[in-house]
This record gives structure tokens, C-alpha cells and sequence, in this order.
């Protein structure tokens, strides 16, 4: 007790050399945590989003997501609707479970035929109602809001487009979509128009369109590999075309409902899907969610094997972002970290140079070495506390600040502008984690000077000037 | 460390302790040599000497003539090339670093020229620190200081920091603080060097009377012939070799 008293005595007998340390201490701190809260920020915005899109879980054929882009429907789930009546019915999941929805994904061909413009397309089918109610989702309370599904009450019929396959189609002014440039020279769209014979065989499958509708020029007809291998097409009335935040999943992206796609893909076959996505009410129920839904797809893994994945599984995007943001944090704690020893170390030797005699007097009257060695370490403990204490304190202030200036930005791979945010308010383990951090370094500074204190010949001590 | 008795009420007369006990510092040709650069300097030349108990004991001799190192040496700051000290019946020189300086704490205390108090303790935590390295309890420690306090004539002076205290003053805690675990043996460097001749005088009295009323040794240098006055021995010293001791009622020895 005398030692801590002795050293926090010491810290405010030279108040201007403790403050600037402290005040560097703290500004380091402060970076450090800004970061770590724009990075939690990010990392919180791009979870969320994945888990809105599809879901914490999603249930695929095992080989689907490495081979199913090839031929999406080949790979897909039998029963799928006794599998999500098993998870409804599971009393453990149906805690957790917010939504448990099935689609389906397939590659096909899109075309305009008034404007003989096509392209590939991989499309989604999805139930809206359900795909809304995930959009829904906020458990880290991010100030974004999701787009909901304009498929939700739209016609059976109906289909969302990225932009960019609306721009190659030639719907921009159909669909209204702000800054779509045209082509200079009226020229072919790159691809292969759909054959006229599909175009016209399409348009006669599809009585209701008619020219006076207004809505002709925002209709697109599809063309999918059905699941015996044979073209099958329909045509499908595009409602809103959503810009999808990556070009190239913009201009191959396209949407509709699930029970239409379905219809298109395996006809009068018993329908599957290609997953079943599950959204849990917290992502820390993941694991436990996992491992309840292994025995109920046991049962239904006798004829196809299943596999469960994870959002992180499903989008290695958002964990190389993630590792790159980890890399770049760790980087600048290291470089402030470095800094804030070398601050310490200095005003450490300093005290230790001008406190010389007191450290010979104290060895003199008896203290050992050690508790030498334990006043100048404490007292850089103490600078290293006080430092990330106050610097959390800005932090926090700082990120209140800045959370309210309603700043937005575009981050990479996103459509909308999202709120300029820094999470740090409760997040605990990383304010913790800085605190401690600094003051391990903190304490590391001090120790050499400290050992150089404990080591000063007591005579020469006592004669130092 | 186990803590001292508490009483720090007057003891038996300096003359019969010194009687019945032996003496509580003896060197035996303690040499000591500082080296300077390329330049071996000899500093004690073959010192043989005894600090009588409970004797108030003057190491006198002229700047440069080894008092200081002398000192430090019998207060086990500082080791000698050659020979033995013995204090407090241990042989200091077999002693390794931790256990010299729990020796002191228990056995030594230190008065200095510049007084040498903590910046940042009051009066009373000054006095108070060599009680707390040694462990004694808060009881304890609160009967102890300001008793010290009292006799050092500073009871009023408890919260004042060492900037708020005159060098005499100042030098009065130093005693108090040396005189905390009634240790066996005072050292003190020129304890009135840096004090006017009144304060000086003042001080000198003071540490007297002390000796006298706790049964302590005090051995302080000093280059003033006037301190002799005061001294029960006094030992000349001049270039690092002992000239005379002279024991009041004993008379002059080799």
C-alpha cells in the first residue's frame, strides 16, 4: 500500500511531465479504440447484412457450394418442406430460429426481345414475405435499414434485377433508374440474343402482357435449363431493378418468387430447393443451432447428403475483410504502441535520473532492490492505467460525438450510403483489451528503467548531484 | 522481517550499557581503494577500529580523508577491498544485497547531510516508512511516531511536507526517521553541515540527549573541532589512516 501511495504520489510531483505522458498515452489509446470501433462498425454492418440476405445457417446439398454454380438445380434438397416442418417443430430451434425460408438458384439466360439484348443471368428464388421478415433482422442495432423485397405483393410474375442487367437490357427508362448511361451508337448488347423462336414461344406463353399496359418495356423473358436438361422460358414483369453494390453481381443478378421459379425449373416434378436459410434470433446461437440441426438432417441425408454452413462459410468476403481489418488494427496498435513505450521508457528515465538520491536513500534505510524495481514499475503502471483510462474516456466521447454528426459513407461492395458510426459504447472486451494492452506496455517501458534504478550502487546514489 | 520492541522509553544510562555490552561496530584493516579511470586511489589504508554501544562516537578528520567512505562502510552501504566489519556482532561481508538490506532496516539508521526525506511524505510518513518496510502494524506505527515526533520536538509538524519544513527542521524528521526501528547504530554524515551554527548546535544536542535516552549509538562525521565537545569518542582521521581515538574516561588509545 505504501508503494502504490509512494508511486501515485510521484506520478503528481512532477504534474507537467505526467500530463504530457498521460495526454500521449490517451491519444493513443483514443486512435486505437476509433479504429477498433470503426472496425466493429464495419464488421457489425456486413454481418448484418449477410444474416439479412440469407440467413445465420443455411441447410445445401453438401456439394452444392463448391459445385453448384455449374448447374445450380442439380444439387437440389428433396423434402426440403418436411425439413423446415422438422425445424418448426423442434422445440430447442424453435426458440432460436427467427425464419427458416427455402430458395432456389438457377443460371439461365435474360433477354429483352423489343430490344434484342440478352445476357446470363443467375437468379434467386425466394419467398418474399419470408426474405422481408429476415431484412428485418438488428441484433447489433446498426443505423442502416435493408431495402425490403419489392417482390413482396407483386405479381407471381414479378422480378427484381440488379442494375446492371437492366442497364444491358435496356430498361433504364422503364424502370426509372437514375444514372444509366446509354450507349452512344444503338448497338447489339454483348451476348447472344435469345433465339427469336424462344422469344416468340415465350410471348405467347404470356397473354397478359400487352403494349397498353405501360409496363411492356420493363418485361424480360428467361430462359432456364429445367431439371430433365430441357430450355424452358417464361417471362417475368421486372419491377424494380436494385443496384447490387459489386458490378459484376449487379449485371447477373435477378430475382423472383420462389413458387415461379420453381414452377419453371422442375415443372411437374416433385420441387425442391437449393437451400434452406435460417435465421436465428442471435448469431451466438449459431453453434448451438448447428449442432441441433445435424440429428434432424440425418434422417434426410440417406438419399442426399446435406451439409449445414454458416454465414462466414458462405462468404469468405466478409472474413478475409474481416482478417485484413484484424491486420490493419493489430498493425496500429503495434505502431501506437510503440510510440506510447518509447514515451513512457523516457519519462521513466528521466524520473530516474532526477530521483537518483531519493533511490539511494531508500536502499540505504533498507528497501531491497526489489521494491525498488516495484515503485518505478507500479509508477509506470499506474501512467499506463491512468493513460488508456482517459483515453477510453475520449473514445467514448468521441465516438458520441461523431455517432450523432450523421455522417454517411459508401463502403466497398455497397449500394447505399451507410452511416459513418464507431461502435464502441459496450463493447467491453475491446476497451478492456486496449486498457490492458497499453498498460502491459506501459509496464514494460518502465521496467528497464526500473531495473536500472534497482541496480544504481547506493554509495554513487547517495553522491549523485 | 519481525518488528522491534516498541518502547522507545528512556533506556539504562549510556555508561552502564556500554559496560555491560560489547562493542556494536568493529573493523579489523579495512582497506579501501576507489579507482579513477587508470589511477588506483587508497582511501582507507588498513583501518582497525571499534564503535563503543551506546557511545556518541565522532569521526573527525579534514576533507578528503575517508570519513565518508568509512562511514558508508560501517553502514554497510559500501564494502571494503581488505578486511573485516563487524556490526551489530554479523559479519557484514558475508552478507549478500537483500540481506544487507534488511540488515540495515533493522540494525542502521541514516541521517544525512542534505537530509535526504522523501519529497512526497509528510513529516510523519517519513518517520513512519522504516516501520512500514519492516512490517509493523498500524498500532504499532501509530504509537511510535509520534512519540518520535515529540522528541524530536516536531508533534506540530506531523502533515508538513519536507518543502514546508526549515533545514533544521528537516534534519530533526531525519533523526526521528533514523532513529524509527531504535536501530543499534546512527550514522550520520555531517549532520550539521548544511545548518547554521545555531540549528547546528541545536541538532547536535538533540542527537546527544538521544543517544543518551534510547541507548543508540551515533557515529557522524564532521571537519568541526568543536563537536569533540559533545563526543563520548572521537577518532581523527587523516588520509585514510586513524591518527588517534580518544574515549572520554578512558582516555587516548592507538
Amino acid at each position: 500500500m505504501m508503494t502504490f501511495n509512494l508511486a501515485l504520489r510521484n506520478l503528481l510531483r512532477n504534474r507537467r511531465r505526467s500530463l504530457a505522458t498521460l495526454l500521449g498515452m490517451a491519444i493513443g489509446s483514443t486512435a486505437i479504440l476509433l479504429f477498433g470501433g470503426f472496425k466493429t462498425n464495419i464488421s457489425y454492418e456486413m454481418h448484418t447484412t449477410l444474416v439479412r440476405d440469407g440467413g445465420h445457417l443455411q441447410i445445401q446439398h453438401r456439394d452444392f457450394y463448391l459445385y453448384g454454380s455449374g448447374n445450380p438445380t442439380a444439387y437440389g434438397i428433396a423434402d426440403y418442406t418436411k425439413i423446415l416442418e422438422a425445424i418448426k417443430n423442434d422445440e430447442v430451434l424453435q426458440k432460436m430460429v427467427v425464419m427458416a425460408t427455402p430458395a432456389l438458384q438457377f443460371g439461365g439466360i435474360a433477354g429483352n426481345y423489343a430490344a434484342s439484348v440478352s445476357r446470363t443471368v443467375i437468379g434467386n428464388g425466394f419467398v418474399a414475405e419470408d426474405v422481408n421478415r429476415m431484412r428485418m433482422w438488428n441484433d447489433f442495432g446498426v443505423p442502416s435499414k435493408a431495402p425490403l423485397s419489392a417482390l413482396e405483393g407483386a405479381s407471381e410474375d414479378a422480378a427484381v434485377v440488379g442494375t446492371g442487367v437492366a442497364r444491358v437490357l435496356q430498361l433504364c427508362d422503364a424502370l426509372k433508374i437514375a444514372r444509366c448511361p446509354k450507349p452512344e451508337k444503338e448497338q447489339k448488347a454483348e451476348g447472344a440474343a435469345i433465339p427469336d423462336d424462344i422469344a416468340q414461344l415465350s410471348l405467347l406463353e404470356t397473354p397478359s402482357v400487352s403494349a397498353s399496359d405501360g409496363k411492356a418495356g420493363a418485361r424480360i423473358e428467361v430462359l432456364v435449363v429445367n431439371s430433365k436438361g430441357a430450355p424452358n422460358v417464361t417471362s417475368l414483369e421486372v419491377v424494380r431493378a436494385e443496384d447490387r453494390g459489386i458490378k459484376e453481381l449487379d449485371e447477373v443478378s435477378l430475382m423472383m418468387h420462389f413458387a415461379k421459379l420453381q414452377q419453371l425449373v422442375y415443372g411437374k416434378s416433385p420441387p425442391k430447393a437449393t437451400s434452406i436459410m435460417i435465421q436465428l434470433q442471435h448469431s451466438d446461437q449459431i453453434a448451438e443451432a448447428r449442432a441441433r440441426l445435424v440429428p434432424i438432417l440425418s434422417s434426410f441425408s440417406k438419399t442426399q447428403p446435406l451439409a449445414v454452413l454458416d454465414f462466414r462459410e458462405l462468404s469468405p468476403f466478409f472474413v478475409q475483410t474481416m482478417s485484413m481489418f484484424d491486420t490493419i488494427f493489430g498493425f496500429v496498435f503495434l505502431l501506437i504502441g510503440s510510440i506510447v513505450l518509447f514515451t513512457v521508457s523516457n519519462t521513466m528515465n528521466t524520473t530516474v535520473v532526477e530521483r537518483t538520491v531519493e533511490i539511494g536513500t531508500l536502499r540505504a534505510i533498507g528497501l531491497r532492490r526489489g521494491g525498488i524495481l516495484r515503485l518505478f514499475v507500479l509508477e509506470g503502471a499506474l501512467l499506463g492505467l491512468f493513460g488508456a483510462v482517459l483515453g477510453a474516456t475520449m473514445a467514448l466521447s468521441l465516438a458520441t460525438l461523431i455517432n450523432h454528426l450523421g455522417i454517411h459513407w459508401l463502403p466497398p461492395a455497397s449500394a447505399v450510403e451507410m452511416p459513418f458510426t464507431v461502435a464502441i459504447w459496450g463493447e467491453t472486451s475491446m476497451i478492456t483489451g486496449t486498457t490492458i494492452g497499453l498498460i502491459l506496455i506501459a509496464i514494460i517501458s518502465a521496467w528497464w528503467p526500473a531495473y536500472r534504478a534497482a541496480r544504481l550502487d547506493v554509495v554513487e546514489a547517495l553522491r549523485h548531484v | 522481517m519481525a518488528d522491534q520492541e516498541d518502547d522507545l522509553e528512556p533506556a539504562p544510562t549510556g555508561e552502564q550499557a556500554a559496560v555491560k555490552q560489547g562493542p556494536v561496530a568493529v573493523l579489523t584493516q579495512v582497506e579501501k581503494t576507489y579507482q579513477l579511470d587508470s589511477v588506483s586511489v587508497p582511501v582507507i589504508k588498513g583501518v582497525s577500529i571499534l564503535v563503543r554501544h551506546a557511545c556518541f562516537t565522532v569521526l573527525l578528520g579534514p576533507s578528503g580523508s575517508g570519513k565518508t567512505t568509512l562511514l558508508n562502510m560501517i553502514g554497510c552501504i559500501d564494502k571494503p577491498d581488505k578486511g573485516e566489519i563487524i556490526v551489530a556482532d554479523t559479519k557484514v561481508g558475508e552478507l549478500s544485497d537483500d540481506e544487507l538490506s534488511d540488515f540495515r532496516a533493522k540494525n542502521i539508521g541514516f541521517i544525512f547531510q542534505n537530509f535526504n526525506l522523501l519529497p512526497v511524505l509528510s513529516a510523519y510518513e517519513n518517520i513512519e516508512y522504516p516501520l512500514l518496510l519492516a512490517g509493523a502494524s498500524a498500532k504499532k506505527r501509530g504509537n511510535r511516531v509520534p512519540r518520535l515526533l515529540e522528541a524530536v520536538g516536531l508533534s506540530d509538524r506531523a502533515k508538513n511536507l519536507p518543502g514546508q519544513l526549515s533545514g533544521g527542521q528537516r534534519q530533526r524528521v531525519a533523526i526521528a526517521r533514523a532513529l524509527a526501528r531504535k536501530p543499534k547504530l546512527v550514522i550520520a554524515d555531517e549532520p550539521t553541515a548544511n545548518l547554521d551554527s545555531q540549528t547546528g548546535a541545536a541538532i547536535l544536542s538533540l542527537m546527544r540527549r538521544l543517544v543518551e535516552r534510547y541507548e543508540i549509538s551515533f557515529l557522524f562525521s564532521s571537519h568541526d573541532p568543536e563537536v569533540v565537545k559533545a563526543a563520548d569518542d572521537t577518532i581523527y582521521l587523516k588520509d585514510g589512516v586513524i591518527q588517534k581515538i580518544q574515549r572520554k574516561g578512558v582516555g587516548e588509545a592507538s
